[in-house]
């Protein structure tokens, strides 16, 4: 077969791509575009105004949308630190422990996953239910232990509301990580660790000098998937805390202040235009944590296969 | 050659079965122009549905057969977004439930209510029962009024009478009261949470604040620019709520609204500042007999001064396929027909027409009377203050809840309070 310098355009190429590019198009990249475009205009009565950059400087730098803005965004490295110190790590014990056998590991994975399945409002629900100082059951539990005194309604004082959601967060999402990390560690072939067993290392050192190395993939794919989702999250604070965030917005973070924005809250009418601009520094914060993991992590690390 | 053929079968196929089908449904109705329109409203009133399935709807479909309602109501935090999400959608529903003031009036500028000032019953209401729902030069009705909600205190009637208690007039007998049973342990006083803000807003600086401001004079002033948030009367009504904190239920800062309206219907609270819409589920849900007091005021003598707020109202939505039956139920509501039974269904909303109605429920009647003992207005943030951002009404649910909870000095609160007004409020 001569190979013809000038070869025919494949042309059903176009036909298996045209789908999911229209698709794509249509429900991804044009509103985010849009939105893009919105966030350059002001609200005039019913039309829009050409505005620049005044909804970023006025949401950047005015005295009353500033506090909230950074407000919101402080608190929302908050909710992805605690994701980070206390869900991964968890993820990860839990991982171990149950790749380390066991007969009732295929029960306690279920057990574990199954948080993650139900719907935040019902999360939402119970945990309410379970730290309500009337009737919630934390403080008795609290009480038997004799530890009554420690009791608080954390769910609404202000130091402690926002590390309170976070935690409920972890509850429900633990088993993503956990089951990443337990997939990873189980295609890990026993061999290594029987080699380096037999060189004598104990069950630490495996764990950390053999197994942690070849894990780092996945922690790396961990992170930014709590990244990604710890900065659209939303749902699990309005659920309880409703579109104010409260108490003194303590709870409030980016998808909560875009929503109260973009769509208003009781009185207050939405604003779409300064909504946007909200939207699309979101997009900004969780583009750049993105390339930051495929332009820096995922370079450095090595991954292998077995 | 062989594909066409089958596909041009089907089409043909397609349209001969397509023409058969209105061929069969005469059969079913005999009289097609009269098959019964379905009218539908949007509300945030979901604890009403079952009053308007069994009562308010049934009267109505009574005398209109051909027009068929729905009420289809949507939880009262959401409304406002879900009702724009729809308007800009196009699946809203026929006839719309307008909250009162600038939220409404947006809507009429924005086209999506019609103006109503050719319904011949609109004249059943007074000027400042339209108040919240015309345009500012007065020209355009744009909802008929339905009814107002007035604030005051209930109380645990059975517990007051065993620690020998009587309803306060005055700031110092309030005090002495909630002191008396917080010294007998058996109930929490003040049976309220800061958890959701807008009790501590509405049932809190709303309830008590008119005795401060003055009603009226107040509320005006602020919409001058004569009075500030600064004032003395605004100051001191926070300080007031600073003071309710000892008498609190212990963790009021996570107890919501419905936990605090549990705790008062089991008895566990002796007093609950909240407002009339609570009369039908209290009714159903309190074992004991209930009072109301209106809020006390500083001296005794002192004119009284109530929140009675315009809170709901219907309107039609402008680009409704069936404006003549929708304007069919507007009108039948401004009759006093509708007044008597909604106020009847509902005890605790009453109704802004000027017919002359019997309500059945005691607490019902004694929240009326004090339309004649005291000085009505309404709540300070809802005209004019809360079309700008930040606006008035979210600011005082989190001052008020701040001030609370202790996070937040009076004098603070209104400074914020303060601040946040003037950054787009020129009076």
């Amino acid at each position: 077969m001569p190979s013809s310098p000038t070869r025919k355009f494949p042309a059903h190429l176009l036909v298996f791509l045209a789908p999911a590019t229209a698709v794509y198009t249509l429900f991804m990249v044009y509103p985010l575009l849009d939105s893009l475009r919105l966030s350059f205009f002001a609200q005039n009565g019913a039309s829009e105004t050409f505005a620049g950059l005044q909804n970023y400087v006025t949401l950047l730098t005015d005295p009353l949308w500033a506090p909230r803005f950074w407000g919101a965004l402080r608190n929302n490295f908050v909710f992805f630190a605690v994701h980070m110190l206390v869900q991964n790590p968890l993820g990860l014990l839990l991982a171990a422990l149950l790749a380390s056998g066991g007969r009732a590991r295929s029960i306690y994975r279920t057990l574990l996953f199954m948080p993650t399945v139900l719907s935040v409002v019902i999360i939402g629900f119970i945990w309410q239910l379970i730290l309500n100082p009337l009737w919630g059951i934390a403080e008795g539990l609290l009480k038997a232990v004799s530890l009554g005194a420690l009791f608080q309604p954390w769910l609404g004082q202000q130091s402690t509301a926002l590390v309170t959601l976070s935690l409920i967060s972890v509850w429900q999402f633990v088993g993503i990580p956990m089951i990443l990390f337990y997939t990873a560690l189980i295609s890990i072939p026993e061999e290594l660790s029987e080699a380096a067993y037999v060189d004598g290392a104990s069950g630490w050192d495996i764990f950390w000098r053999i197994k942690f190395p070849l894990l780092l993939p996945t922690v790396g794919i961990v992170t930014i998937l709590t990244f990604v989702g710890n900065f659209n999250a939303f749902d699990l604070i309005f659920t309880i805390k409703g579109g104010l965030a409260g108490p003194e917005f303590a709870s409030d973070i980016m998808g909560t202040l875009f929503y109260r924005t973009f769509f208003g809250f009781q009185l207050q009418l939405g604003n779409p235009t300064m909504g946007t601009t909200v939207a699309t520094l979101m997009f900004l914060i969780i583009l750049s944590g993105v390339l930051l993991y495929t332009y820096v992590w995922q370079r450095r690390v090595t991954t292998y296969e077995f | 050659m062989r594909k066409t053929t089958l596909l041009s079968l089907l089409i043909a196929g397609a349209i001969v079965l397509a023409s058969c089908a209105p061929a069969t449904t005469p059969t079913q109705a005999p009289q097609p122009t009269e098959a019964p329109v379905t009218l539908t409203i949007e509300s945030w009133r979901n604890d009403d549905l079952t009053i308007w399935q069994d009562t308010i709807i049934p009267a109505f479909e009574a005398k209109n057969p051909n027009i068929h309602v729905v009420f289809a109501p949507t939880a009262p935090a959401d409304y406002n977004a879900a009702l724009n999400t729809k308007l800009a959608g196009g699946t809203v529903g026929d006839l719309i439930t307008c909250r009162p003031f600038d939220a409404s009036l947006a809507l009429y500028q924005q086209g999506h209510l019609a103006a109503l000032n050719d319904l011949p019953g609109l004249n059943n209401f007074g000027d400042v029962a339209k108040s919240a729902w015309i345009t500012d030069d007065g020209a355009n009705v744009f909802c008929v009024p339905m009814a107002s909600v007035i604030h005051g205190f209930y109380y645990n009637a059975d517990a007051f009478e065993k620690l020998g208690l009587k309803e306060p007039a005055t700031l110092d007998e309030f005090y002495a009261v909630l002191e008396a049973i917080k010294k007998d342990g058996t109930y929490a006083p003040l049976g309220m949470g800061t958890a959701d803000q807008w009790e501590s807003a509405t049932m809190g600086f709303q309830n008590i604040g008119p005795n401060f401001w003055k009603g009226e004079e107040g509320r005006q002033a602020l919409i001058k620019g004569t009075a500030k948030l600064t004032d003395a009367p605004y100051v001191s009504t926070f300080a007031e709520l600073a003071r309710w904190k000892p008498y609190m239920p212990s963790g009021f800062e996570a107890i919501k609204y419905p936990d605090a309206q549990s705790l008062f219907t089991l008895g566990k609270a002796a007093i609950y500042p909240t407002g009339s819409w609570e009369i039908s589920l209290f009714n159903s849900q309190a074992g004991f007999k209930m009072g109301v007091f209106p809020p006390p005021v500083a001296k005794p003598g002192d004119t009284c001064y109530i929140s009675d707020h315009t809170d709901i109202a219907l309107g039609m939505n402008a680009k409704t396929q069936h404006a003549a039956e929708a304007r069919t139920f507007l009108e039948w509501m401004t009759t006093s027909e509708f007044a008597e039974l909604y106020s009847n269904a509902l005890p605790g909303f009453f109704t802004l027409s000027n017919a002359k109605i019997t309500l059945k429920d005691p607490i019902a009647n004694e929240f009326l009377s004090w339309r004649g003992t005291c000085q009505s207005t309404i709540r300070n943030s809802y005209q004019i203050l809360s079309r700008g951002e930040p606006n008035l009404e979210n600011e005082l649910w989190r001052l008020s809840a701040g001030v609370i909870n202790g996070t937040i000095t009076p004098e603070q609160a209104g400074q914020e309070a303060q601040t946040g007004l003037e950054k787009w409020y020129k009076p």
